[in-house]
């Protein structure tokens, strides 16, 4: 027999049941050894969407309007296919951020907003809570209904039962309880509830079954299967019209149901909650897209065999439709399907009590309360070292409040509807959060004041449109309000908003808030502009798959690494804060003094620490309260960066010049040392001119001024005096013939009559010219040998006589008078002509082997010996080498004559432009 | 990144497939009295509907290795690709 005391002690040790998996989770968590950490759990806790308004409350729409309540469960399996990238992004980007409710998720992304994060959260618990009254109201109506047994009767109103004896009170308190010491266990609400999530997929587990059994035991049990529940139906005459959809209004009801539902999947707060924060790892997903929506199919097959088998066997109108799940057994005097289908329906209550008091205490404390507190200061953050406690006492708090609240609504309000449509009415609100959240992370552009706006628009549509006319009907506001709009204002009808008929309050509401909430997210933020913070937040959001780093910020405040150590543990504990340095220490390689300046890596890691406990917004305020400084703002960001950049490009310019500078002055260096040489060279060169000139003319004068004075000189004397005159002149003539040469070739001034031509006939030419000189110094022997096959060469043939006359004159000049030979050879080598010029003379010094080839400077020592030429022929010749592209060179040693060689290459080979006229003076001396 | 190709597109071509399926006009063919095997037809296409896109779905996920290279989602941000900007910084 069910009693009331069996009944409490069956669901009290059901609760125990529950406490302990949750106890045993939170223990196995503790070990590092999670339970739930596969996609199994993953996907039974999502189905906490199941709650007892789809246990009751399925049933009872399907008895009013047949498979008008599928879009519930068909929208999120839409939503699920789209799954593996949607919900996956949403999870990596809160991993990332270290987000922990949905009010998080949107302040978050729209630069950290306390205000935004604000509003969603009152938006989501003033929504919410019609939510969380029907649970209460489910299990208080099932718990009246089933004491009852075996007889059914009707719950009375729960508003005339006392206080202390109403049993949604003390389900309240348990369940408050219970997500107090199992969602506010951990200081860091971005770890998981590893317990409550064990529980609730246990509670998924156990209301599918409860289900399922009621509908088998009704299909096949109470009828003989579907065949015939169906037939029987279909001949009742009523019933088969809820084999249809009703055209006219059942389209556009089943369309905003599904799109509803779409969204309501991941928007719900409870539902963020389980997919987003609790989810462990994101592979779960994978699975959980095909899982979840099997779980929704699996539940709703027998809820359409129910509802009918409960038309069928109640006379129309005596059974409340919500209750059939409990009440078709205890009509057949199951009591233990009976007690299975409100055990079924206790856990599908509690499973969503559990979860969503946990979100929204988490959204009250981190999005609503701590922000205030923090910024008017409330929590002297200077004095209270340790403020670990708060954030928890907060959120216990809110717990208790919220359970409290939503028993508060369920005695006042709750009585007026069916389930089904207090469910709605949260769906529309948290559906208000959907453009938000869509946009931030499909969208950059979108702004926080775009989202303010569209939020704040959709919520008051929401109130005016679903509400207000709750209120009206439970008798708050005058019923006219709906009739006949506010003030008697038809057009304003909250039902029938701006004259617009023909949908249910739902589908309207739905449409008025989208259309606010959509149309100003997306106007507004066209026309505003984003925060640098907003910017980064958004693009990290958007882009989240696309790169690995999150979101750079620009700090300007000055904090130490201790500062940030000691913010952190004021709110997460010592040892969690440690615990966080070191790795953070260890991540980054690198030692974090306290005494060193943080920098923006580690502010920002210190930040996001610190949202895993108190949300985004409150860890922005607290950092930013640590640093001193707010952020720049963009303008001033922006300012800085141009005119970093234009620092740079000047600098870059800067440099340029310098090297520039650098290499003119270089050049200038060495022109100037090129000067300095030419100067000094210009010197020389007078003095040694001069000298050279001298010597001949002071012989021409004085033997002049002898035969001047002496007029009676003997005709002999004076004839020897007159010819060595003579030989003078010859001598000063040459040297200047020379010298104007060489000016002259130096400069570039020469006339050149180059030809190809064959070197014999010039060589031969030169022999002869030499002839008479050889023939003049005694015995000296000339030999030559000319090879036949001489390469053409490419010359003035004036010019290379004249080299090869100076080479043989030379030559001649310092051989022995009786003994000197010298032998004259040119011959073909290596496809050039090669001449030497060979003596068996006093020799040369190899260190004068190149001086010889400078201008004045002879062999020997010039001042005690005679000296024997103009000192000019061999850099004439050289001269001339190097206007014909070949060299000049000497072999010699003291006493063993010396060989005077040059190259010309043959004519063609050589460069095809003749080498330029060799110019300055300088290259003469080089 | 990689994105998960063709998986992906996939994907979002059932999902067309879902909203052609579950939405009118095309629902409104099976919106009749009439019973198939017995059961009411858009009872029956109803779920006949979900069932092969659950089904459809299972194939197009699991039979890719989507992703399966970049798992577990990291806690904190990834070591050290954190811009700084340590001229403002001071």
């Amino acid at each position: 027999m069910l009693t009331a005391p069996t009944i409490v002690i069956i669901a009290f040790l059901y609760l125990c049941l529950l406490f302990a998996i949750a106890y045993y989770g939170d223990k196995r968590a503790d070990r590092g050894q999670s339970i739930i950490s596969n996609p199994y759990i993953y996907a039974l806790s999502i189905a906490v969407y199941c709650t007892s308004w789809t246990f009751y409350g399925s049933v009872g729409r399907a008895a009013s309007s047949g498979v008008g309540f599928l879009p519930i469960y068909i929208g999120p399996t839409l939503t699920f296919i789209l799954g593996w990238y949607l919900i996956r992004k949403i999870i990596r980007i809160s991993k990332v951020n270290r987000i922990t409710s949905i009010a998080d998720f949107i302040a978050s992304r729209y630069g950290k907003s306390s205000n935004l994060g604000g509003l969603v959260t009152i938006i989501a618990v003033v929504g919410i809570l019609p939510y969380i009254s029907l649970q209460l109201k489910a299990i208080s109506m099932s718990f009246s209904v089933l004491l009852g047994y075996p007889e059914i009767v009707m719950p009375a109103q729960s508003g005339s039962t006392p206080v202390l004896q109403d049993t949604a009170l003390y389900v309240a308190l348990v369940m408050a309880a219970f997500a107090i010491l199992f969602g506010t266990r951990h200081i860091d609400a971005s770890e998981h509830h590893e317990g409550m999530v064990a529980a609730i997929a246990f509670e998924s587990v156990v209301k599918l079954l409860a289900f399922l059994a009621v509908g088998v035991f009704v299909t096949y049990g109470v009828y003989d299967g579907f065949g015939d529940l169906f037939s029987r139906a279909a001949s009742s005459g009523d019933l088969a019209k809820l084999f249809t959809i009703d055209v006219d209004t059942g389209y556009t009801s089943w369309i905003s149901l599904t799109v509803l539902a779409m969204l309501a999947i991941f928007v719900l707060p409870r539902q963020f909650q389980v997919l987003v924060v609790e989810n462990v790892d994101e592979r779960h997903v994978k699975k959980a897209v095909w899982l979840f929506p099997l779980y929704l199919l699996l539940i709703n097959i027998f809820v359409l065999p129910i509802a009918f088998g409960g038309l069928l066997h109640f006379p129309q109108g005596s059974v409340d439709a919500d209750t059939f799940v409990l009440t078709l057994p205890m009509a057949e005097r199951q009591q233990t399907i009976a007690l299975l289908a409100f055990i079924g329906g206790l856990s599908a209550a509690t499973g969503m009590m559990i979860v969503e008091t946990v979100a929204l205490s988490t959204m009250v404390c981190n999005d609503l309360v701590m922000p205030t507190l923090l910024r008017f200061g409330r929590l002297h953050l200077s004095e209270r070292r340790d403020l670990t406690g708060v954030p928890l006492a907060i959120r216990r708090g809110a717990i208790v409040v919220i359970v409290l609240l939503g028993y508060a609504y369920v005695r006042l309000i709750g009585e007026t509807y069916a389930l089904v449509t207090i469910g709605l009415v949260s769906f529309v609100a948290a559906a208000q959060f959907a453009p938000a959240i869509i946009g931030g992370i499909l969208w950059t552009g979108a702004t926080k004041a775009g989202a303010l706006a569209g939020l704040t628009a959709g919520f008051l549509v929401w109130i005016y449109t679903l509400l207000l006319p709750s209120f009206a009907r439970s008798g708050w506001i005058g019923e006219s309000f709906v009739k006949d709009g506010p003030f008697g204002f038809a057009v304003l009808r909250p039902y029938e908003l701006f004259g617009l008929s023909g949908l249910d309050s739902i589908a309207h509401a739905l449409f008025w808030t989208t259309v606010v909430n959509v149309g100003l997210y997306v106007a507004v933020s066209l026309v505003t502009s984003q925060t640098i913070i907003e910017r980064s937040q958004a693009n990290q959001f958007v882009e989240i798959f696309g790169r690995a780093a999150p979101g750079e910020r620009i700090w300007r405040g000055r904090a130490t690494i201790g500062d940030l150590r000691r913010l952190l543990a004021r709110f997460i504990g010592e040892p969690l804060a440690e615990a966080a340095f070191r790795r953070l220490a260890r991540e980054r390689n690198r030692r974090l003094d306290d005494a060193s300046p943080a920098d923006a890596d580690i502010v920002s890691n210190v930040e996001r620490q610190l949202a895993g406990a108190i949300g985004a917004s409150s860890a922005r305020i607290m950092v930013a309260s640590v640093l001193r400084e707010e952020m720049h703002d963009i303008d001033e960001v922006m300012q800085i960066l141009d005119e970093a950049s234009e620092l740079i490009v000047y600098s870059r310019r800067l440099e340029e010049k310098s090297q520039e500078l650098e290499a003119a002055t270089n050049e200038l260096r060495a022109a100037n040392e090129r000067l300095k040489e030419l100067d000094k060279l210009k010197d020389d060169f007078v003095t040694t001119v001069s000298h050279e000139l001298r010597t001949p003319l002071t012989s021409i004068r004085s033997f002049s001024e002898i035969v001047h004075d002496h007029p009676d000189l003997p005709i002999e004397e004076r004839r020897e005096f007159l010819q060595i005159i003579v030989q003078e002149s010859e001598r000063l003539t040459r040297l200047l013939n020379d010298i104007l040469d060489l000016a002259k070739m130096e400069a570039g001034k020469i006339e050149w009559h180059m030809a190809d031509i064959a070197p014999r006939a010039a060589i031969e030419q030169a022999l002869a010219a030499t002839k008479g000189l050889v023939r003049k110094h005694g015995k000296v022997q000339l030999e030559t040998a000319l090879e036949d096959d001489l390469p053409i060469v490419h010359v003035d043939a004036d010019r290379l006589m004249q080299v090869i006359v100076n080479l043989i004159s030379n030559a001649v000049k310092f051989s022995d008078k009786e003994t000197g030979w010298v032998r004259l050879e040119a011959r073909r080598e290596d496809g050039a002509l090669r001449v030497d010029v060979r003596d068996n003379g006093i020799g040369i010094d190899k260190k004068d082997h190149s001086r010889i080839f400078e201008r004045f400077q002879q062999a020997g020592n010039t001042l005690t010996e005679k000296p024997a030429g103009t000192g000019l022929g061999l850099p004439i010749s050289r001269e001339i080498l190097r206007h014909f592209s070949g060299e000049i060179w000497v072999e010699s040693e003291i006493g063993k004559g010396a060989t005077f060689s040059f190259r010309i290459p043959a004519a063609g080979t050589r460069d095809a432009v003749a080498a330029p006229p060799s110019g300055s003076a300088l290259e003469a001396v080089e | 990144m990689s994105r998960p190709g063709l998986t992906h597109e996939r994907l979002v071509a059932l999902f067309l497939l879902g909203v052609f399926l579950f939405t009118p006009p095309f629902l409104g063919i099976f919106n009749t009295p009439d019973r198939i095997l017995g059961l009411p037809s858009l009872y029956l296409y109803l779920f006949g509907a979900w069932a092969l896109l659950i089904v459809l779905v299972t194939l197009a996920i699991e039979s890719s290795d989507a992703d399966d290279g970049h798992a577990r989602t990291e806690e904190a941000s990834p070591g050290g690709s954190e811009a700084t900007n340590d001229r403002t910084g001071a």
